[in-house]
């Protein structure tokens, strides 16, 4: 098996004197397409914040390639949340994309013709050539989801975070974002995602990390049957809650 | 015709008219650029605060005799770092922080001044500009302090623009987010100081907000934004003096006025925007779509 590109070890985060995490191991390959799962407050925003060097650990060790998570910041793909976007900036398609590569130009913000290539082929990779022009603020749920994506791949990095990609988009859109994280796979990219849809995480996804605050599991979705470890996962004490809460009962 | 470009050239036979105009067309520029970053970052209160947060310098300057425009800029500058700063504990909302130290800066000038000899003479035209008092060094600083900034906001246009849409993301990738808003807010500073003697303390953030917005009103496209801006700066500033000569009545508040008039126009007439001339039927503002967030 290939040398991880994320490698975690012994992690913990504290936020306002807080543990957040604690104990957090974990490696990420290229190929590999990981599902991050765990409960709201469960620390997986923050898992990924520290990966992207926005936050310190307080304990232990992430790097990426080989360096610290600060140190490789700009050559990880970043996808976040869509509220952290400014949807009413008076901003086009192809240039918000074009803004995933501001750090790689120089200070008058010339782009080369790799930038015009790279942002030009993320815009086609999540089908948004018809719109490039159009302002963001004029686009649907699913479309700015494609845009943040886009603005990740404009990068071309070898491993991409995403977090809750999948929240409030329609089944297209899903469906071609799936099949996207499914191509960057097979095309080596190490990809891990935060979700709350299982039923998505379970089918996309080569391995699921079930995370609450520390890693409960991590293992193939089809490893992972043991019903205990979903309800230590989500914090319940019964079966029926976890339906419940996964929506599968009422 | 004729009549019309005697009309505009008739004060040009006065130096201080040639200043004013001058100041004014600078300030109108250099406000529209800057103005643009202001307004789509939402941060008017902090063009607000930063106007107020001069006043102690420029209080200090001409108690020492020095240059005005020097003055106001270390001051404001002072200021917004330490407002940056303090801003960065959570604990604290920006625009509280704002409050509490453009309130102390302001007090502040207002002691010095009064220390002064003839206070209140040289507080009004503080307060509310002077623009045909000018002399040729402030318009020197004033052009030398416009170029500079023009030319920053050039080479940092990119980076401010990234940080603005997703400040999540700009950290990801390594953007040096808190420097760009320095860098940001003292410019914000130098554009607010050069324009003091043009509309006054109290009127100079109306340069700074009201021609980028009304160049959002007229566009969806971020560099036509940023030429309308200052084109409707420089402009509105140019008018608004030439009214002032025309009716002999105050040129700071006759320029905010003029500026405030052609915001109103935008209002109304923006085509797409504009309130008389939206699409009838059409889903109020697409762009305030709800997003579903989570935790």
């Amino acid at each position: 098996m290939n040398e991880p590109i994320l490698h975690i070890r012994d992690l913990a985060v504290h936020l306002g004197g807080r543990e957040v995490l604690s104990s957090v191991d974990f490696s990420l390959r290229a190929g590999e397409l990981v599902g991050l799962i765990g409960p709201n407050g469960a620390g997986k925003t923050t898992l990924l914040r520290t990966a992207l060097g926005l936050l310190p650990p307080h304990r232990g060790v992430v790097t990426v390639h080989g360096r610290t998570a600060k140190q490789a910041q700009g050559s990880v793909g970043y996808v976040p949340q869509r509220h952290e976007f400014a949807w009413d900036f008076p901003i086009s398609v192809a240039k918000a994309v074009a803004t995933g590569r501001t750090h790689l130009t120089g200070l008058l913000g010339r782009r080369t013709a790799q930038d015009r290539a790279a942002v030009d082929d993320a815009i086609t990779r999540v089908g948004m050539d018809d719109l490039r022009s159009r302002p963001v603020g004029e686009l649907s749920g699913g479309q700015r989801q494609r845009v943040l994506v886009a603005r990740a791949l404009a990068l071309r990095p070898r491993v991409l975070l995403l977090d809750e990609p999948f929240t409030g988009i329609d089944a297209p859109t899903q469906e071609l974002l799936s099949r996207l994280l499914t191509e960057l796979r097979d095309e080596g990219v190490a990809v891990l995602m935060t979700t709350h849809d299982l039923a998505a995480a379970t089918t996309l996804c080569s391995r699921l990390c079930l995370l609450n605050r520390t890693v409960v599991a991590d293992d193939e979705p089809s490893r992972l049957a043991d019903t205990d470890i979903w309800l230590r996962t989500f914090g319940l004490d019964r079966a029926e809650q976890l339906l419940r809460s996964l929506g599968v009962t009422r | 015709m004729s009549a019309v470009l005697d009309a505009l050239a008739g004060p040009w036979e006065y130096d201080f008219w040639r200043r004013a105009l001058l100041v004014a067309l600078l300030s109108g520029l250099v406000c529209g650029v800057v103005g643009g970053h202001v307004v789509l970052r939402g941060m008017a209160f902090i063009g607000d605060a930063v106007a107020h947060a001069v006043f102690p310098g420029i209080a200090v300057a001409f108690v020492l005799g020095t240059n005005l425009v020097i003055g106001g800029a270390v001051a404001g500058v002072i200021t917004a770092l330490l407002i940056a700063v303090v801003a960065q504990n959570r604990r604290l909302k920006e625009d509280s922080v704002i409050g509490i130290f453009f309130a102390a800066a302001f007090g502040l000038g207002i002691v010095i001044l009064s220390a002064a000899p003839g206070y209140g003479g040289s507080l009004e035209s503080f307060l509310f500009g002077s623009i045909l008092g000018i002399s040729d060094s402030d318009v020197v600083s004033v052009a030398v302090i416009g170029a500079i900034l023009l030319l920053a906001t050039a080479l940092l246009n990119g980076r401010l623009v990234a940080a603005t849409l997703d400040r999540e993301q700009a950290r990801a990738v390594g953007l040096p987010v808190f420097w760009l808003d320095i860098a940001l807010y003292v410019m914000v500073t130098l554009a607010i100081v050069i324009s003091l003697q043009a509309v006054g303390n109290v009127l100079v953030l109306a340069l700074l907000v009201t021609p980028a917005a009304a160049a959002r009103l007229l566009t969806d496209r971020l560099g036509a934004m940023m030429l309308l801006a200052p084109a409707i700066g420089a402009g509105g500033s140019v008018l608004g003096l030439y009214l002032s000569y025309a009716f002999d009545l105050a040129a700071g508040g006759l320029i905010v006025l003029t500026l405030t008039g052609i915001f109103v126009l935008c209002w109304l007439f923006a085509p797409r925007h504009g309130l008389l001339t939206r699409p009838r039927g059409r889903k109020a503002a697409v762009s305030n779509a709800p997003v579903e967030v989570t935790s």
